[in-house]
């Protein structure tokens, strides 16, 4: 019931940041299809973006970080964008050569 | 009585964090792909509810446009054209939970903790009535910061000169091309290398 009547603060927004990031780092650990990796790297870089909101929020500090904040958002946003079409063209490939998507069979390098 | 207490911003806040949190939560316990690929859309819409609480409308808008209606239909396009019965459902042992939980737990309380340190963050803003209201024209000053204005710098350069450098001076002209460059390359790249290879596929099988 604190939490419903309290104005909300940039720690509030920090811990559902670190929520997604936390949920994305274990995606990327435990799944074993290659697009559960992708989609834990969409969360990590979710959480990530929800702080520099909160950071360039004027509602929620008087002295944030301004329009910086959302502009490093945008970015990132882009940057997932490209980096999403990349790795699902990287995986895709892998598909087609070894009829799986399992990233414990991409062993070819021997490492 | 109570429900008169209630602050709808933080109650809003708090609906669409459990959402987020939730659905975020859900993706890592399903195994199945096709329902991780919806939870996530979800979890990332409720993401852009939070940006809307946050003050920042126009990344919101990205955010439901570039994310949810470009980065994960890409993603479900890509579920669709791997969806083998093998691949829909793969389970994880047993001993991978216990070392990721371990991992992740520990990482989240030292996030939060590190989150709940600080007391300028913990405390709210209390004039935010009237920000709320002073700053309504949100893309025009994005538009205006990635050409060649900060519409947002005008306080702190009333600051003498020789001092640390203050935060929103600086104009994102040069970062804006290099992402609008880097973003055609990598679409391009992407759209080679999946491109179809009928020769090569068909030896793969035999290998």
């Amino acid at each position: 019931m604190d939490l419903l009547t309290q104005p909300v603060s940039v720690s509030h927004y920090m811990v559902v940041g670190a929520m997604l990031f936390v949920c994305g780092v274990i995606c990327m650990a435990t799944k074993r299809n290659a697009l559960g990796v992708l989609m834990g790297i969409e969360l990590v870089l979710n959480g990530a973006n929800l702080n520099f909101v909160a950071f360039g929020s004027r509602i929620l500090r008087n002295d944030s970080l301004g329009m910086d904040g959302q502009l490093m958002a945008l970015f990132v946003i882009v940057l997932a964008a490209a980096e999403a079409a990349v790795a699902l063209a990287i995986a895709l490939n892998f598909y087609n050569n070894h009829a799986s998507i399992d990233v414990d069979q991409a062993d070819d390098l021997k490492g | 009585m109570l429900f008169a207490a209630i602050q709808w911003h933080s109650f809003f806040f708090l609906l669409f964090a459990l959402l987020t949190c939730g659905f975020a939560l859900a993706v890592v316990f399903s195994s199945n792909v096709v329902r991780m690929a919806f939870f996530l859309t979800i979890s990332l819409g409720a993401a852009a509810g939070l940006f809307f609480l946050a003050g920042a409308e126009f990344v919101g808008a990205m955010q439901f446009m570039i994310y949810v209606g470009g980065t994960l239909v890409l993603l479900i396009f890509g579920v669709m054209l791997t969806a083998h019965e093998r691949f829909i459902s793969m389970k994880t042992r047993a001993g991978e939970w216990v070392l990721a939980a371990f991992l992740g737990g520990g990482l989240f309380l030292l996030l939060v903790r590190a989150a709940l340190m600080v007391p300028q963050w913990n405390s709210p803003n209390l004039q935010r009535d009237q920000v709320a209201q002073s700053e309504v024209h949100d893309s025009a000053a994005i538009g205006a910061a990635v050409s060649a204005y900060r519409a947002d710098g005008l306080p702190s350069s009333a600051a003498p000169a020789g001092t640390a450098a203050s935060p929103g001076k600086s104009v994102y002209l040069l970062p804006f091309e290099i992402v609008s460059v880097h973003l055609l390359v990598v679409l391009i790249g992407a759209g080679y290398l999946a491109r179809a290879k009928k020769r090569t596929s068909a030896n793969a099988w035999q290998a």
